[in-house]
């Protein structure tokens, strides 16, 4: 596994991206994992949100951050309730 | 008069869907793969439940993209009906061929259970054998069924009689113990503004059948039935209805 940052081979990036649920939406998920943090004796927890990971290996090209933004904006992240972070290694 | 059923890989209501139309009451069915690009010949299409792509993403997000989505969407541009069930539902918000989102169950439970709904509106091809206040008994089985716009939008959808369904109790009211998911306004199921696309989440294929438990979801498919044989005139609602009248036919807008 190539461990140099940026590129993990020639011409391909890895982009890092985070979707979490906008702050005014209910995070039910987040609140059941709060409960189980408490359940197993973890202290001092006073909220848990919830999101998804994604990492994605995709060609090098110019407009790389404007395709990222592009897949984020309507399928990996619901623009509704949810908002995005990305992050090009 | 052939009613299609959309199978998505994971759905799992497809077949009780299929029964309840073709057994129960007694129309054509067939079932259309989710590569399907045509939709020619049918007088509805259904999106029935279960978990298409395992819920992976979003409940509905990745079966939105499938081929057979791009010609749902042609198809209810025309005007033409179509009804998504539970899982069903979440494609066409995903999809954006309804407003809103459907979120995880507010006490973060999955619901398997009976509920009622109350029918908030009467001029659809889902619901036009029914009247406003009908209650329906039908039964719940999910998840991530928590309606959710903002309040502008909802605004818009209560002005646009949008709001199809609202859960309630035994006498109809729209309590907070009759809402089994943390629903926005108890909403259980929204139409388009012409009311030919509609999603619910509670199962009527589930309860066609007295034998099931009860059969009141089998009067929406022939609230169905009845408006594809009409010929997509909505009829007066039956009996007193406040602001009864037949609505045009094939208005295709849509929200």
């Amino acid at each position: 596994m190539a461990a140099a940052a940026g590129a993990t081979a020639a011409g391909v990036r890895t982009v890092r991206v985070t979707v979490a649920l906008k702050p005014g939406v209910l995070d039910a998920q987040g609140q059941a994992i709060q409960k189980g943090l408490d359940a197993l004796g973890h202290a001092g927890v006073r909220a848990v949100r919830a999101g998804r990971y994604f990492e994605i290996e995709m060609q090098d090209t110019p407009d790389l951050e404007a395709r990222v933004r592009a897949m984020c904006d309507g399928f990996l992240a619901n623009p509704l309730i949810e908002d995005f972070r990305y992050e090009v290694l | 008069m052939t009613i299609g059923i959309v199978v998505f890989p994971g759905s799992n209501c497809d077949a009780d869907t299929y029964h309840a139309v073709r057994d129960v009451l007694g129309c054509e069915a067939v079932y259309v793969w989710h590569q399907e690009t045509a939709l020619d010949g049918l007088d509805a299409v259904v999106l029935p439940g279960g978990f298409a792509y395992g819920d992976y993403l979003r409940a509905g997000a990745i079966a939105a993209t499938s081929p057979v989505m791009r010609a749902v969407r042609r198809y209810a541009a025309a005007g033409r009906p179509v009804l998504g069930i539970c899982n069903g539902f979440q494609v066409l918000v995903e999809t954006r061929l309804l407003p809103g989102a459907l979120l995880l169950n507010r006490p973060g439970e999955f619901r398997c259970e009976h509920v009622r709904i109350r029918v908030e509106r009467a001029d659809t091809p889902f619901t036009c054998a029914l009247r406003e206040g009908d209650i329906l008994r039908l039964p719940i089985a999910h998840g991530e069924g928590r309606y959710y716009v903002d309040a502008e939008t909802l605004a818009a959808l209560t002005r646009d009689r949008q709001i199809a369904f609202r859960y309630c109790d035994a006498a109809g009211h729209t309590t907070e113990s009759a809402n089994p998911n943390g629903a926005l306004d108890n909403i259980a199921g929204v139409a388009t503004v012409s009311g030919t696309v509609l999603g619910l989440m509670p199962h009527p294929e589930r309860a066609s059948e007295a034998i099931v438990g009860s059969a009141d979801g089998l009067r929406i498919f022939e609230s169905l039935a009845r408006w594809i044989a009409g010929r997509g005139v909505v009829p007066a609602p039956a009996g007193a209805g406040a602001g009864g009248g037949a609505a045009p036919a094939g208005r295709a807008e849509g929200r």
